[in-house]
């Protein structure tokens, strides 16, 4: 019996253990061997930290990563303000016969991919745009404006894109809130916030973390959305990774970059849940 | 016997890495019917192609269409294509010069590794009707065109206003630190001229759209999308800039470790037949290496030429010499500049 349990383990779980191993593993080892490797100036490749040592000595590579951190974090704030009264209202205001009807209509944009929304937004946005169009026709402005390549267009794009993520995991914490809580709050007189700050948030913090942490990894490795959006202010560090494989040809400087965005994505959670005093295995689950 | 053979090579596939244009569904479909092999295409780019094969060690593809000045650093250093047997390319197909040339850039210890199949340049494509007088690199960065400008921030537009500058950097290949200087020197111009630039266009069908509904009205491109434009609105044209319009020929070249390497050199002679190419150029409006496909071409494709290369235009044309390696270290970290630069 014992023994027959232990090979069904075994049985499941090397798919698993094949796929990480493969897939993730090696090919990090592979990226860390690279990212410590350089070519002297006659095309020899010894061993050494240049690349991390670069990313130092170049102002615009460690400004863009400390830009594209920042802006990784205000877009996961801007998300969960957003999708906070959402999940609210879709788990304790709406007739509960209409929740799964709108949380197919959230769903329904990521039916399509990615480049298609985006592209949505730009032909909505675009000078010669369906919203300039409208504005114009109906006398609000007198010429076109461009809306497009702007920062604030990029964070809008990006918020779009992970509103998603933050929503549903704060559903399912809200779920289980207890609505005699908040009755009974406001029958000793509680008012709104009071509510929002001691009752509903901390119930559902973990969800918010977990939110959190998806939405702003998502943020933080998105090439395509600042890279459409965002135009000609854009850099992003992701595309900086990018630039570094394809258009100079140099894998070594690009691994650097690519563990360097790890660490840095690995630190901001640590730090989140350090401070919001959760820990990830509550999150997770 | 014929009909059994067909049945044979219907598996047979070639497995194509070239540019979007490059490989009409037309002639793919005439391909298979005359041949039996499927053509599978894959559309990218210069640097997408090379990445591409470096990440395989030249596997994955039968048959690559990279420019010719960027075949032999890399194939120097990662061995990325096999050598062309030219035997087996019918060469009375081409344009004699064009095909010496291309042997030449891309030799590598005596063995040259490309064919020529298409050429064209870059210049401006400019909206006559906002920007009449616009005929140089220079007005991409110029504030009388603010907010109406776009072009790729990529290799060429470097050299192009370097080129503007008075600068002839493919004199400086060989020598990294001044090609440094001189891209130093052309970043800081591009910095200072952002604020005019509209955006920094990275799809050729995208750009069109800006153009035709005249949200851009100076625009670095290839000749081939002015006269796309022109067709469609004579105020828009391709004009070859005082400077000279860059000229870049795109190849053929066998990955070296293509599997079906018949099939590769069957392509490459299917596509330099006459007609095939005059199919070819009469819809992307690029010139074709095929020598006898004048008599195929439209009468519009023979007048784009007459109008925008004058004889003097084409004597102008700064040809790109083999790319050596390390100077897309330095050109990137410039363009990260510009990128980065408010």
């Amino acid at each position: 019996m014992k023994k027959q349990k232990r090979w069904g383990l075994y049985f499941f779980l090397t798919p698993v253990l094949l796929w990480l191993f493969l897939l993730i593993v090696l090919p990090h080892i592979d990226l860390l061997i690279m990212s410590f490797r350089s070519e002297t100036i006659d095309g020899k490749a010894i061993w050494s930290p240049a690349n991390y040592l670069n990313f130092f000595e170049e102002p615009i590579y460690w400004l863009t990563f400390v830009r594209t951190a920042v802006y990784s974090i205000l877009v996961t704030f801007l998300t969960f303000v957003i999708a906070l009264p959402l999940a609210f209202y879709i788990t304790k205001v709406v007739a509960p016969r209409f929740q799964g009807f709108l949380l197919v209509l959230l769903l329904l944009p990521f039916w399509v991919s990615e480049l298609v929304r985006v592209y949505g937004w730009m032909i909505l946005l675009r000078e010669s745009g369906v919203i300039n169009h409208f504005m114009i026709k109906l006398g609000f402005l007198n010429q076109p404006v461009e809306m497009l390549y702007r920062d604030s267009t990029m964070i809008l794009g990006l918020v779009y894109t992970s509103m998603l993520f933050m929503v549903v995991p704060i559903v399912s914490v809200l779920e289980s809130l207890d609505n005699s809580l908040i009755e009974a709050a406001y029958d000793l007189g509680a008012n709104m916030w009071t509510i929002l700050f001691k009752i509903v948030i901390p119930h559902a913090t973990p969800g918010i973390v977990s939110g959190s942490i998806v939405v702003f990894m998502l943020t933080l490795g998105n090439y395509l959305t600042p890279n459409l959006m965002g135009g000609k202010n854009s850099l992003w560090f992701t595309e900086q990774i990018y630039n570094q494989f394809i258009a100079s040809f140099n894998w070594n400087q690009g691994s650097a970059f690519g563990f360097l965005l790890l660490v840095l994505s690995s630190l901001v959670v640590w730090l989140g849940l350090k401070l919001t005093k959760q820990n990830l295995r509550k999150v997770v689950q | 016997m014929a009909f059994a053979l067909g049945n044979v090579y219907a598996a047979e596939e070639l497995s194509l890495l070239t540019w979007s244009g490059y490989a009409p569904q037309n002639l793919v479909d005439k391909f298979q019917k005359e041949t039996g092999i499927t053509v599978k295409v894959t559309n990218s780019n210069n640097e997408e192609m090379i990445a591409k094969l470096r990440a395989t060690r030249g596997a994955g593809f039968d048959l690559a269409q990279p420019s010719q000045d960027r075949i032999s650093s890399v194939q120097e250093k990662y061995n990325l294509y096999q050598p062309i047997d030219y035997s087996k390319i019918q060469s009375d197909l081409m344009i004699d010069s064009m095909l010496e040339a291309v042997k030449k850039s891309t030799m590598v210890a005596d063995k040259a590794y490309a064919v020529p199949f298409c050429w064209g340049t870059s210049g401006l494509v400019v909206n006559r009707k906002f920007a009449p007088n616009a005929s140089d690199y220079a007005d991409i960065l110029n504030a009388m065109y603010a907010g109406r400008i776009s072009y790729r921030l990529k290799r060429p537009t470097l050299i192009a206003l370097a080129f503007s500058m008075g600068e002839n950097p493919f004199a400086k290949y060989s020598d990294a630190m001044a090609y440094k200087a001189l891209m130093e020197k052309v970043g800081e111009a591009m910095i200072a001229g952002k604020p005019f630039v509209k955006n920094y266009w990275t799809n050729g069908d995208a750009l069109l759209e800006s153009m035709r509904s005249g949200e851009v009205h100076v625009a670095m491109a290839w000749d081939n999308g002015g006269w796309k434009l022109h067709a469609e609105n004579p105020n828009i044209d391709f004009v070859a800039p005082r400077s000279g319009a860059l000229g870049w020929i795109d190849t053929f070249a066998i990955p070296s470790k293509a599997e079906n390497v018949d099939a590769a050199y069957k392509w490459i002679n299917f596509m330099m037949q006459p007609e095939n190419a005059a199919v070819f150029t009469n819809a992307e409006k690029y010139g074709t290496a095929s020598a006898g496909s004048g008599q195929f071409l439209d009468a519009e494709i023979k007048g784009n030429f007459e109008r925008c290369f004058p004889m003097k235009a084409i004597a102008n044309i700064k040809w790109y010499p083999p790319v050596p390696a390390k100077l897309e270290e330095i050109e990137g970290l410039i363009l990260d500049k510009v990128k980065a630069a408010k």
